[in-house]
């Protein structure tokens, strides 16, 4: 956890860029922090590792104000992945990579291990290690950059513009890359930008900052929702704020009763389940009905033999709150290929499940209206105009 | 040494047999002012890069600074070399050392330009990826500044070592030896030119051959030269 206690800072030609901003930062959280140009950011930003020190207030990472830490060592334990790569050209890509755990003085294989691990989760292949970064593509180059933020296991990562010199389809995929591994890994990220769809797109949180001060700081949705302020509306765009209002939710497009079956049943069990109920995945809940994994069928059947009951084989399953915006829920279906994903509430309890079936009712309730409206255009209306 | 019997055949030969009978006679002699002479250059650059590298690294760093000490290095450039020894030899005598410290003071400058001009030069993105990571100063200094410096510090090592060449073959006024001495003996014998050129063209040919190894050498180490081997 991050905590901004009334942090200001006043550089020495008297520009106030930071001017006594409190947020909290939750452990696992994406946070985007945007504004117009100048408006603090990139010093927010630099305040968390130090590479700027704050002229008042105070900056917490869990409960420990970091001006008593070390600096360097609080800087070996946050990730720090800037625009222009910073990639170190008299160093190979492997010595780019695994540039803090060696300050950190892993061994050998540890390092090694580290790096083909995390160069084949931003699908690179080994034989990238030997190369030089300027050998590589911009698109490759960040991605190198932002394994590098992750090589020392860094709780927190912080990305100033990271694909801000990228182009638009590189850029798509790396946000993509980015937001994956951070849900996956659980790491705290702290991103700058000033592309406002970038922002929506992988924040859990944005803070709006103009002139130093944090004007809002909530959710996208809310934001959306609710913009705090006239700057905060016109920042958005009417565009955005139009489209909200006829966005829809998983809520109200999720099939109410996925069928699931509880970690202690057994596999034999389960599929009659699936035989009875017609599917081929269960989702597995605890006594409470909290979501604890997925079993399929092609998992059952491999391990048959090996396992008993279905909490032994079932795997992670990526989830999303009620409550979330279909768009952003269509787009990692689309993108990421999943076949659906299931709504929980805040207390982690399965609530429905958004299908693919589900985007198809949207894609055909958008093109043709409601149910009444496509009963209320009948044919005849289309001679009709034929006829004139 | 020319041993007296030997006269009466020189005079019959042409400049270059000349030449060939005079190193053939004198080889080891040759070979001693040869190593003396490269020592000499050697030991004035060195000791200059290890007061100067670390002068350019503090400069580039103290940018106010830099201006005065560049100038100051400038200021002692433009002495003529043969003033700078005589002058120096009212310190400290004559002999090897005051040559050695002649070839000190006219190295700094190059080292000290091309140091501060090569860690100048290294991109800020650079030095706050390095400390944005956690190196310490130190670590900053020579797992960044100094290898991305390095092939322009040694353009600066070569620059002050081919002068340093060519000032050390003037030491030879102040006693030093090494080649100018038999450059001067030479030029005092009558028809001395072979003897001249038995002392100017390993001369030529050190200054020629430092320059070159040291070219290689710089390129080898340029940064953004790397690809994969
Ligand atoms: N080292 C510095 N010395 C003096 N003023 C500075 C310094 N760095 C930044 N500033 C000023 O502080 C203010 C905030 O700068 P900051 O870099 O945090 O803005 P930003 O929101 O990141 O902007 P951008 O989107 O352009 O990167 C600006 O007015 C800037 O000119
Ligand atoms: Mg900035």
């Amino acid at each position: 956890m991050i905590e901004f206690k009334n942090v200001s800072k006043i550089y020495g030609d008297g520009t106030k860029a930071v001017d006594d901003v409190s947020f909290t930062i939750n452990e696992g959280e994406f946070v985007v922090l945007i504004g117009t140009s100048g408006s603090g950011k990139t010093t927010t930003m630099r305040m968390i590792n130090r590479m700027i020190d704050s002229t008042s207030g105070e900056i917490l990472i869990d409960g420990k104000n970091i001006k008593d830490e070390n600096a360097v060592e609080l800087r070996r334990r946050i990730g720090y992945v800037i625009q222009q790569t910073g990639l170190m050209p008299h160093m190979t890509v492997y010595e780019n990579i695994v540039m803090v755990p060696k300050l950190l003085k892993w061994d050998k294989d540890k390092m090694r291990e580290t790096a083909e691990r995390l160069l084949k989760r931003v699908d690179m292949g080994n034989e990238f290690l030997d190369r030089y970064p300027q050998e590589l593509s911009g698109g490759q180059q960040q991605r190198i950059g932002v394994i590098r933020a992750l090589a020392a296991n860094q709780d927190i990562i912080l990305m100033d513009e990271p694909f801000g010199a990228l182009d638009p389809i590189t850029r798509d995929a790396l946000q993509e890359l980015v937001k994956h591994l951070q849900e996956e890994m659980g790491r705290t990220v702290v991103f700058v930008t000033h592309d406002m769809d970038e922002a929506l797109k992988l924040a859990d949180k944005i803070a709006i900052m103009s002139e130093g001060k944090v004007i809002q700081y909530d959710t996208p949705d809310n934001i959306l929702a609710a913009p705090a302020n006239e700057f905060v509306e016109s920042f958005l765009g009417e565009d955005r704020l139009q489209q909200r209002s006829t966005m829809q939710t998983v809520d109200q497009v999720m099939v109410k009763t996925p069928i699931t079956v509880t970690s202690d049943m057994t596999l034999a069990e389960s599929i009659r389940v699936m035989r009875d109920r017609r599917v081929d995945t269960l989702f597995v809940t605890d006594m409470h009905h909290v979501l604890q994994g997925v079993v399929d069928f092609e998992g059952i059947n491999k391990n048959r033999k090996k396992a008993e009951t279905v909490s032994e084989i079932m795997s992670h399953v990526y989830y999303v709150k009620s409550g979330t915006l279909l768009s952003s829920v269509a787009d990692k279906m689309l993108k990421r290929g999943y076949k659906n994903i299931p709504v929980v509430n805040e207390a982690g309890k399965l609530e429905g499940l958004v299908t693919r079936a589900s985007l198809v009712d949207i894609v055909y309730d958008t093109i043709w209206g409601d149910d009444e409206e496509v009963e209320s255009i009948p044919l005849e209306t289309t001679q009709y105009q034929e006829s004139e | 040494m020319l041993n007296i019997e030997g006269l009466d055949e020189l005079t019959q030969m042409n400049t270059f047999q000349q030449l060939i009978y005079y190193v053939q006679e004198n080889g080891a002699y040759l070979w001693e002012q040869f190593t003396r002479h490269f020592l000499i250059s050697i030991y004035g650059v060195l000791f200059a890069a290890i007061v100067a590298i670390p002068i350019g690294f503090y400069i580039a760093r103290h940018s106010k600074l830099a201006d005065w000490v560049v100038g100051a290095a400038n200021v002692i450039q433009t002495i003529p070399s043969l003033a700078m020894l005589s002058i120096l030899m009212l310190g400290f005598g004559i002999g090897v050392n005051t040559v050695i410290i002649t070839v000190f003071l006219y190295s700094l400058l190059p080292i000290v330009k091309n140091t501060y001009a090569g860690v100048k030069n290294v991109d800020n993105a650079l030095m706050d990826a390095a400390k944005g990571m956690g190196m310490t100063r130190w670590q900053q200094t020579y797992k960044v500044e100094l290898p991305m410096a390095i092939s322009v510090i040694m353009a600066g090592l070569r620059n002050a070592l081919v002068v340093a060449i060519g000032v050390t073959a003037i030491g030879t006024f102040i006693g030093a030896g090494g080649l100018g001495d038999i450059i001067q003996r030479g030029v005092n014998a009558s028809q001395g030119g072979a003897i001249i050129l038995a002392g100017a063209i390993p001369t030529a040919l050190m200054a020629v051959a430092a320059d070159l190894v040291l070219a290689w050498l710089e390129k080898k180490l340029d940064p953004s030269s790397r690809v994969r081997k």
